[in-house]
């Protein structure tokens, strides 16, 4: 089995898989990172999204040799409970999600806008989110809560 | 107000409370300090779990942060049957107030009698009972002295409203830091120790017979463990999650099927199901006292189609044998009524099933969280003592699954010369709503009907209009006409698999009673808030349709393209008020901008925890409303995947406005089920404020708004 090198939450990693293995599995199963959901296993719904590089993406169709050398970031790296992230604090104060199957995929979209766009609009967020499903309608919720991170980063 | 919490002078125990009298069953207190608190109830992402724990807490006087909830487990937990039907607060909130009053009584009590003081000069401040001269001792001294290995009696009185310092305030959700934190909490997060995993193989065709299968290709996969064959039911069990699926995907390139279901044709749906053989029932009849003059009648039939719960977590479970015994972990909505299924089909005593919940994504009704179940229970047979972890694929769930029933609707009502509503007909047919397990000598379990000795499909039926009614929910008005007849045809043949979806069949007869209203009172020019209250003698209606039309600024001015619609309707005619009105912008597709929504559900216990399962029921309704029909064709599911079952995405989702009437004094219900009708009402009629047309059938989509504009002009 090919060796393939990445950066998890800021840490050297190495796999020994298929390269053809999706990240997905390797982080659920290999590393037993369960942050990153299962929902659809073809990149349709955006539970399992993690970020590579600047940019969202679904775990569950992302071959792990795409993602060699590169700095993947999951829920776990974003923050926790000593050390939540902005955007981890902001979604506890509005109390937005219902069961929350899908708000680590959620979390980890709005991070990647939040890095490139630290000022978004309204529209700015839904587009960013717009290929995460969520079935409870807790959308309005979280957008809120994701407007409401981005004006605590920028206060710092 | 007939609806009142039940007064101190007539004491009764909750049912819930009657049919699990133990109180140590409910409340148990730890010498460290905690308060365990085990309802029967479930967390479906409802947040119920909150509501509950608040409720103990202000009986008891205990901060919530001792509150530690005890998922539900068919080990030890209250028996209160099944999670749905937005009856929580109602059953296991009241069980639990009276249950903590009473311990509160029982701890007060011995604390006196230990202190040498009287009860009524007791203070007990989070848990620390206190009296005159700094005497005090606590719940947790006192929980080794004190038993609650006894009966609950009735006669203890819960604190009135005013008294209560968490139920009625907003409160954050206990579960929600977990999964903000992505803290394992959900059963697809959870491993066992020494787990392996399942797949079980499903054809995409509907009814489908195995008739070849080779193994070869399957038995080479790296870390498998067994191939489970017995009749059609097939699965593999592999050492790790990936071994699974390739096996899985071996056997499926060798598996040939045959199939002799027929399902229906899909654009004939609503005559389809007219011409089926039905069971007949007469839900409501009322005769006016003098014959009505009629002048006309007016007729229209709306219909609504098959809907998919679509979870965004596929179903999962895990199953572990130890010799003639077996523990099952489910996100099931019933751990009890679940236990009994399984003991039907494994054919062995429900005492050597033990099924303990653990919480899975929203369901929002009977999806696959059983099936998946027994799937594990039949896999982890090969695997000896080890757990076995089943978990279903998205074209599965999305295929297999049952699905909320397709519904025709038929209103007609007479007319006098005035125009006024003499007489009314309401019409029905649908197949049950409900195929729930645990209720019937059949287990409703799709394993079951898959084995070698197969047990028949389970033909779903509807719960009686005193449990709330199935197809037949909310079909009888709440508005006083002198006249009625309501009718319900349940189909006796099932070629697609429904049950349980959140509001049963209130969602089409709301549409069509409010549809059909809004039509009748726009023909007499009369306005449409003012129509509904005249015809509504509850007060609290009138309320929720005031509150809403005054929030909404009711009617304002219509511009180019842009609709306003009204829809109300009282939960199961007994549960919680919903007032709704929409605001949609039609260009080429129809598009909700705003719903207003004001909603009575007596005591709120977490008023944002009410907000947010109306917003939420609010959204999934427009979805619902404007993308959401399973699509098939003569043998097989075809929208198995979310590029063929589109729903609702964060650009499309409307504002939502919501207002929680303040009823702290009434007896509290649930709001999870309260907005779908009135919402899926509010925005057809706003529709046709918009453009004009009427559009009877469900969903509304760009190509019917052009048929329905193309035979209008």
């Amino acid at each position: 089995m090919p060796n393939i090198r990445f950066r998890l939450n800021g840490v050297e990693t190495d796999i020994d898989a298929d390269p053809d293995t999706p990240l997905l599995a390797i982080l659920r199963g290999e590393l037993g990172l369960t942050g990153a959901h299962f929902g659809c296993g073809a990149g349709e719904c955006g539970a399992c999204n993690v970020i590579v590089g600047d940019h969202a993406i679904t775990a569950c169709d992302t071959p792990l040799w795409s993602v060699a050398d590169k700095d993947v970031t999951t829920i776990e790296g974003l923050g926790n409970a000593q050390r939540p992230h902005p955007l981890q604090r902001a979604f506890i104060a509005e109390q937005a999600l219902q069961c929350g199957y899908c708000v680590s995929g959620i979390l980890m979209s709005a991070a990647a806008l939040l890095k490139r766009n630290p000022d978004p609009t309204d529209t700015d967020v839904r587009t960013a989110l717009d290929r995460n499903l969520c079935r409870c309608g807790s959308h309005n919720r979280m957008v809120r809560a994701v407007l409401r991170a981005a004006a605590e980063i920028r206060a710092r | 107000m007939t609806d009142k919490t039940p007064s101190p002078s007539t004491p009764k125990l909750p049912p819930s409370l009657a049919a699990n009298p133990m109180l140590s069953s409910w409340i148990r207190f730890s010498p460290e300090g905690h308060v365990a608190v085990s309802p029967g109830k479930v967390e479906i992402g409802q947040g119920i779990v909150t509501a509950l724990a608040q409720i103990a807490a202000d009986e008891l006087d205990v901060e919530l942060a001792r509150v530690q909830m005890v998922p539900a487990s068919t080990a030890g937990s209250p028996n209160e049957g099944v999670t749905s039907g937005s009856l929580s607060v109602q059953q296991s909130g009241r069980a639990l107030r009276h249950a903590c009053a009473e311990i509160r009584q029982i701890f007060l009590a011995t604390a006196a009698e230990r202190l040498g003081v009287e009860t009524d000069v007791l203070d007990i401040s989070d848990g620390t009972i206190s009296g005159p001269g700094n005497v005090s001792i606590s719940y947790w001294e006192l929980a080794r002295e004190v038993s609650l290995d006894r009966h609950a009696s009735p006669g203890a009185v819960p604190k009135a409203s005013t008294q209560r310092t968490l139920a009625g305030n907003s409160v954050q959700r206990l579960d929600i830091p977990d999964k903000v934190f992505a803290h394992p909490r959900f059963i697809h997060d959870t491993p066992l120790p020494g787990m392996l995993h399942g797949r079980v193989l499903r054809s995409e065709l509907s009814g489908a017979t195995l008739v070849e299968l080779k193994e070869d290709g399957a038995r080479t996969i790296a870390g498998l463990v067994a191939i489970v064959r017995d009749g059609d039911f097939t699965g593999v069990v592999s050492e790790t999650e990936a071994g699974a699926e390739l096996a899985l995907s071996a056997l499926r390139k060798s598996a040939k099927w045959s199939s002799r279901a027929t399902l229906p044709d899909e654009d004939g749906l609503a005559e389809w199901l007219k011409a089926q053989p039905a069971e007949l029932t007469v839900i409501a009849s009322k005769r006016a006292s003098s014959p009505p003059e009629k002048t006309r009648t007016i007729r229209r039939q709306y219909t609504r189609p098959y809907i998919a719960h679509g979870s965004i977590a596929p179903s999962c479970a895990m199953a572990q044998w130890n010799g003639d015994r077996v523990r099952v972990w489910t996100h099931s909505q019933g751990v009890y009524l679940l236990r009994a299924d399984l003991a039907l089909v494994l054919k062995i005593p429900v005492e050597n099933i033990t099924v303990e919940h653990m919480e899975g994504a929203g369901c929002y009704g009977h999806n696959a969280a059983d099936d998946v179940a027994l799937d594990a229970v039949l896999l982890a047979k090969a695997a000896g003592s080890r757990p076995v972890r089943v978990q279903w694929s998205r074209a599965d769930e999305m295929s297999h699954a049952p699905f909320g029933a397709a519904m025709t609707i038929e209103i007609e009502a007479n007319l006098d010369a005035q125009d006024e509503i003499v007489d009314w007909r309401h019409s029905i047919w649908s197949n049950g709503h409900t195929a729930r397990p645990g209720r019937a000598d059949l287990p409703a379990l799709l394993a079951a009907t898959e084995l070698a000795k197969p047990f028949p499909r389970a033909i779903a039926t509807n719960p009686s209009q005193a449990s709330g009614g199935g197809a037949d929910r909310n079909s009888v008005p709440l508005y006083d006409f002198p006249s009625w007849q309501i009718e319900s045809h349940r189909l006796t043949t099932m070629p697609i698999r429904t049950s349980a979806l959140r509001t049963l069949g209130a969602q089409g007869n709301v549409f069509a009673i409010e549809s059909f209203l809004d039509e009748l009172a726009t023909e007499r020019g009369e306005n449409l808030v003012e129509f509904r209250l005249r015809h509504l003698s509850d007060r609290r209606a009138q309320d929720v349709i005031r509150a809403v039309a005054k929030r909404a600024g009711w009617k304002p001015a219509r511009r180019d393209g842009t609709g306003y619609g009204l829809g109300f309707a009282r939960y199961k005619n007994t549960g919680a008020y919903c007032a709704v009105i929409a605001e949609v912008e039609s260009a080429q597709d129809v598009r909700v901008k705003r719903l207003t929504i004001a909603v009575d559900v007596g005591e709120a216990i977490n008023p944002d925890g009410v907000i947010n399962q109306i917003e939420g029921g609010a959204i999934q309704a427009t979805s619902w409303v404007l993308k959401e029909r399973v699509r098939f064709d003569r043998q097989r599911i075809t929208s198995n995947s979310w590029t063929e079952y589109p729903i609702l995405r964060f650009s499309e989702v409307p504002e939502v406005q919501v207002e929680v009437m303040a009823r702290p004094d009434l007896a509290p219900v649930g709001a999870g089920e309260a907005a779908h009708g009135p919402v899926t009402a509010a925005i057809a009629n706003a529709v046709f404020d918009a453009l004009g047309v009427r559009l009877r059938n469900l969903p509304i989509t760009r190509e019917r708004l052009i048929a329905a504009m193309e035979l209008s002009s």
